[in-house]
């Protein structure tokens, strides 16, 4: 007996949507960018699942996907929290609201 | 049985520690319930029998991101929000409607495809052994082009991150 596809699928919408309100509510960059990590990992979560729910799992594709989205996310995050600690020392703040110069 | 109840606990820890990672005051605190989502998370491709992608997750989620995620808090540690001043955007009210919209959405579609309930879970079985060769025979290219990206991806970070000259800095100030 193993839990069905949709609980699966269920948990990953929840785990999407909790990210994707976390990075348009909070305020702090370093907050957004765990907001979008979160988001990429729900994903990658429904990759696994359906992975292991669907035919042909012996073609790994799932899996495929899920590894290069892994090392895709690790560039991306290096690269954001770099531009975080570069908006900082710049402007004294990590706070998105406080970025507004180019704000008509 | 067994098995549902490690489902139900891997996936509260994962939701507990997305929600509070979203929704706590202290940045450090946010930081460590990211990493303890990120744990449920790869208990969740273990339970699936993803092996290879779970220690992959603990490896690279919960032991790289984690901590360059608490680097970076504690490097723009200067303005740190202060007691009484909100935590959320100015714009905060519309992103929880969003998030809850996407949400029905979602869990309207999962709920309207009965045929999600019937799949059968096969049996897998997915070595490492088979994953390294599927890497080197038919996904070689992209092996390659993540290769290349992450070279990029270093030389960018260290490039955005380096100090810059004097005279830029006076500059700009």
């Amino acid at each position: 007996m193993t839990t069905p596809l949709a609980n699966y699928l269920i948990v990953a919408a929840l785990l999407f949507s909790v990210g994707l309100a976390g990075a348009l509510a909070r305020r702090n960059a370093v907050l957004v960018l765990i907001g979008l990590e979160l988001m990429l990992n729900a994903a990658n979560l429904n990759f696994i699942a359906f992975w292991r729910f669907g035919p042909h799992a012996e073609r790994l594709a799932g899996l495929m996907f899920v590894i290069f989205s892994i090392a895709v996310a690790a560039a991306e995050v290096a690269v954001g929290l770099a531009l975080v600690i570069a908006v900082y020392r710049h402007r004294r703040t990590a706070q998105l609201d406080r970025l507004d110069s180019l704000k008509g | 049985m067994l098995n549902e109840i490690i489902f139900l606990l891997c996936a509260s820890l994962t939701l507990a520690g997305a929600v509070a990672a979203m929704m706590l005051r202290n940045l450090v605190h946010c930081a460590l319930c990211a990493a303890g989502a990120f744990a449920g998370l790869a208990a969740l491709y273990l339970q699936l029998d993803a092996q290879f992608v779970g220690l992959a997750q603990l490896l690279i989620y919960v032991g790289a991101i984690a901590i360059l995620i608490v680097f970076t808090i504690m490097l723009t540690r200067g303005d740190e929000v202060r007691p009484g001043a909100s935590i959320a955007s100015p714009l905060w009210w519309v992103g929880l409607p969003v998030g809850a919209l996407v949400l029905a959405c979602l869990v309207g579609a999962i709920m309207a495809s009965p045929s999600l309930l019937r799949l059968p879970a096969g049996a897998v079985h997915a070595p490492v052994r088979k994953i390294g060769e599927a890497l080197m025979n038919r996904y070689v290219m992209p092996l390659q082009a993540v290769g290349l990206l992450l070279t990029a991806a270093l030389l960018g970070a260290v490039a955005i991150g380096l100090r810059e000259p004097r005279d830029a800095e006076s500059k700009t100030q």
